[in-house]
């Protein structure tokens, strides 16, 4: 966490390439987010609003899969929204590493996603952190954005998303980032309790209502977590958790 | 006019966490219940909307082309598949059942 401690060279070329592997491949995505987005109703205008000023995948998903399910526009904005807190935490631990200047953070704050802070995390020190963090960055960006058009278009050209199956594009979207996230029984259970919730209040909650509920299997959890904790006494007092 | 609202409303709120993260002081949020549960939130709302991308028809729950799609994506995970590749496997395998009339 603390790059002065491990301060080893890595050559500008290669945190460079690195970064544009992850840019370009993630970027294309958006023709995947542009279809989806078109199929659910949106207009061209509205999809290519999304990906430029909400720029953060897994919530642009849920907010056009919300839609397209007829759920009241604050239940819809409040699930994509919850989905991209997670982008607070990341900003946490970027301003340690790239410290930077106050008037550039209202700029880099777009692009603080899970991509940017993968790379950025993965780097040695903090010249390369910055390098890292604005290549993924940019790269990402402007593919995400022109890959979304090109679907949105795509989507109009073909017509019937549905029978090109893309209306499963979403959810293996959200399973592909889900799945590196399921590393303890914790996560597990979470993930379970939250698609039996999610699935079973579907029929009697208002569309996009079952989602947010779900959501409180995280802090269900925990306090499960803690009880048996306390009850076991293992560990230290505050049951501090390592991450990462 | 709704989706305007919809999208304005998670334009503003998506940015303003996003810019939080950069200039609240790190120790004044870092505490390892919250980092804990801002780890665990993402899973549980991915988890939700996985489902439900995958079973819901409306109010009501169905089982259809959708789901042999994720199960491919999920066999395309487990091969470790570059991203697009799983959403690919994904599309691929619906489009097909739908038209052999799955």
């Amino acid at each position: 966490m603390d790059q002065t401690a491990d301060g080893a060279d890595k050559p500008d070329a290669a945190v460079v390439r690195d970064a544009l592997g992850v840019g370009v491949a993630v970027g294309l995505s958006g023709f995947a987010f542009g279809v989806t987005s078109a199929g659910s109703g949106l207009g061209l205008l509205q999809t290519c609003a999304l990906s430029l000023l909400v720029f953060t995948g897994a919530s642009q998903f849920a907010l056009v899969g919300a839609l397209a399910a007829g759920g009241n526009p604050f239940t819809a904005a409040a699930g994509a929204f919850f989905l991209g807190v997670r982008n607070a935490f990341y900003g946490l631990r970027l301003s340690q590493l790239l410290a930077l200047p106050r008037a550039v953070r209202p700029f880099a704050a777009q692009w603080v996603i899970d991509e940017t802070t993968a790379v950025t995390l993965a780097q040695p020190n903090r010249r390369a952190a910055r390098i890292g963090f604005t290549v993924t960055g940019l790269s990402l960006y402007v593919l995400w954005n022109l890959t979304t058009l090109l679907g949105a278009l795509g989507a109009k050209a073909i017509g019937d998303t549905r029978a090109w199956g893309l209306d499963a594009a979403g959810p293996a979207v959200f399973l592909t980032l889900l799945a590196p996230m399921l590393k303890t029984a914790t996560e597990r259970a979470v993930a379970g309790l939250a698609v039996l919730l999610g699935l079973g209040l579907l029929p009697v909650l208002p569309a996009g209502v079952p989602v947010l509920v779900a959501a409180l299997a995280a802090p269900l959890a925990l306090f499960v977590e803690g009880r048996r904790r306390g009850r076991a006494g293992q560990d230290g007092p505050d049951g501090v958790e390592v991450d990462r | 006019m709704n989706t305007w609202i919809a999208i304005g409303v998670t334009v503003l709120g998506c940015y303003a966490v996003k810019l939080a993260g950069l200039l609240v002081p790190a120790h004044t949020v870092e505490r390892p219940y919250v980092r804990r549960l801002a780890a665990l939130l993402p899973v549980a709302l991915l988890a939700a909307l996985t489902a439900q991308q995958t079973f819901a028809d409306g109010h009501t729950l169905v089982l259809d082309a959708r789901a042999a799609g994720l199960g491919a994506a999920a066999v395309a995970l487990m091969l470790r598949a570059p991203f697009l590749l799983v959403v690919a496997a994904a599309v691929v395998v619906t489009a097909g059942l739908r038209a052999v009339g799955g």
